[in-house]
């Protein structure tokens, strides 16, 4: 069902964990829905350099290939160049999820967003392109057919 | 080939290799077909009526009340819709529950577009049906009942006699998809008033793609599958032989295995049900604690999500299944935990293993030492358990 890098990805997850006094740390998803994703970033006040970059996440397997595979893509990138990291860039980054897992991979680029939002809000800059986060990214599924 | 650890028979059973060899000579040697005039298809009409005299001899019923399927779903869709069609003058009403198989719920809402109104019975937090509400439920145009023997979830197994007595009792017309519970459980047919009964033969060692419903004697049901006169022209179609004759064989065997595998898989269900509610924290049993399908666990571990523990499980070698919505290819989660009360949350970090006839011991302290492991793994990765253990230390500090 996955690919061999999602699954890599699943296997052996790039920064797992949590950061103390995180410069910024963003949570999105619902359980309901069943993914939940928490990005911590450590970032140079300075440069605006994303030093590291850690996650936790409650989801299927596609959630914490995505989830690492964001943390491994936003690491060492200033906050301009991390917003240019797409939820398309992950999954291609990922050589693609299947069709039903796409949702997961919008997770990933809302929790960097949500993130870099409060470490905004913390600071009173203003992020170029970055809106508030959404609470809740769960999308619904048209009615099935009988 | 690496080693499997096969834990999920709710979904399909290895073919015993006697199946095999008794289906093997109806492809090569007796491929007549049944319908045919002539003596080269005798051995293939014999076959199949030492099937149906098996079924019946199972089940309490008679010869001629077996109509052979492709299967389970096939089964119910011709129950229900079978039914609602010849008593639709009487009435309108369908009474089921909300944790039936797909094949009984998509197909109870295919009905009410039709004009039929369907009540969804709920259930207690064990997954069983309240007789009570059942008897509420009844109204002067029901004109059938269907509740599954036992649920393909939660292994819970459903009052089906009190059930078949309030549907005699009213003359409602009474069925049971009983796909997790024919050559499980012992049935009578008479003795728990059942009308109408649907079976799958892969569900119990047999080969996929037959199975049969039962119909009581007497019931004016169409044919739903129009054609030739095959079973006595209520399903046409020519009859899957070997098919038929494997679903005989494993019902054979597994009435002659019955009792004594009942008893193996509970002992090795019980000893796996009782290591992981000692053995790991923060997880619920779901299902009725012993009024359950005899290889059936089904547990609800919290802080993760199903489809993770799956694909871990699976990479340890061990096959299992999840109601998490991520395993349905939908955002909600199985129709059955929510219905037995689970929170979302909970309903996603659900893991079913269900037992086999050649589970061992040593399978399932394995499968224990691996769930260990991969749910403290995975509750390390958690936000959800991270969330969890803070607030815990909060209070204990406070």
């Amino acid at each position: 069902m996955y690919s061999d890098k999602v699954m890599d990805h699943f296997e052996h997850p790039r920064n797992v964990g949590e950061i103390e006094n995180a410069s910024g740390v963003g949570t999105v998803g619902n359980a309901k829905c069943g993914d939940i994703m928490r990005i911590y970033l450590d970032i140079d006040d300075a440069t605006h350099m994303i030093r590291d970059c850690k996650f936790k996440t409650f989801g299927c397997g596609a959630a914490v290939a995505t989830s690492s595979m964001a943390t491994e893509m936003v690491k060492g990138k200033t906050i301009e160049e991390a917003m240019q990291v797409t939820n398309k860039a992950v999954m291609e980054a990922l050589d693609g999820l299947p069709p039903v897992k796409v949702h997961c991979s919008l997770l990933a680029e809302e929790a960097i967003h949500a993130a870099l939002w409060d470490y905004a809000e913390k600071h009173g800059i203003k992020i170029q392109g970055l809106e508030k986060p959404k609470s809740d990214i769960s999308e619904h599924d048209g009615d099935e057919e009988y | 080939m690496k080693k499997v650890i096969y834990l999920d028979n709710a979904a399909t059973t290895r073919v015993r290799p006697e199946v095999v060899e008794a289906m093997l000579p109806y492809f090569t040697e007796h491929y007549g077909n049944p319908s045919s005039v002539y003596d080269f298809s005798t051995p293939c009409k014999k076959a199949m009526a030492h099937t149906r005299e098996v079924i019946a001899g199972s089940l309490g019923a008679s010869e001629n009340e077996i109509y052979f399927t492709n299967g389970g779903t096939e089964a119910d869709n011709w129950a229900l819709k079978a039914a609602a069609e010849a008593y639709a003058s009487k009435g309108k009403h369908i009474i089921t529950t909300q944790i039936e198989h797909h094949a009984v719920l998509h197909t109870g809402q295919y009905l009410e577009k039709l004009g039929y109104e369907v009540t969804y019975l709920p259930v207690d937090e064990n997954g069983v049906v309240s007789v009570d509400a059942l008897k509420k439920a009844v109204r002067p145009d029901t004109i059938l009942i269907s509740v599954m023997f036992a649920n393909n979830e939660i292994g819970t197994i459903e009052p089906i006699r009190e059930i078949g007595e309030v549907a005699k009792e009213h003359g409602i017309l009474f069925h049971t998809d009983a796909v997790q519970a024919y050559c499980h459980e012992p049935i009578n047919v008479d003795e728990l008033h059942i009308d109408m009964l649907s079976a799958s033969a892969h569900k119990f060692n047999g080969p996929k793609g037959v199975g049969f419903l039962y119909i009581r004697k007497g019931l004016k049901l169409r044919s739903f599958i129009h054609g030739g006169a095959q079973e006595r022209k209520r399903r046409a179609g020519t009859e899957n032989v070997p098919g038929i004759v494997g679903l005989g064989k494993a019902v054979e065997l597994s009435l002659a295995s019955m009792k004594e595998n009942k008893k193996k898989e509970t002992e090795l269900r019980d000893h796996l049900i009782h290591r992981v509610m000692t053995e790991i924290p923060y997880v619920r049993l779901n299902g009725h604690p012993s009024q359950r399908l005899s290889n059936n666990a089904n547990f609800s571990f919290q802080f993760i999500e199903g489809e993770s523990l799956l694909i871990m499980l699976d990479m340890a070698g061990i096959c299992g299944s999840s109601g998490s919505a991520c395993t349905s290819g939908s955002l909600d989660p199985s129709h059955v935990l929510l219905a037995i009360g689970l929170p979302h949350e909970i309903a996603h970090g659900s893991l079913r293993l269900t037992l086999g006839e050649e589970t061992t011991m040593e399978d399932i302290d394995y499968t224990v030492d691996q769930l260990k492991r991969i749910v403290e793994r995975l509750r390390s990765m958690s936000p959800l358990y991270e969330d969890f253990v803070k607030s815990r230390e909060k209070k204990e500090n406070q």
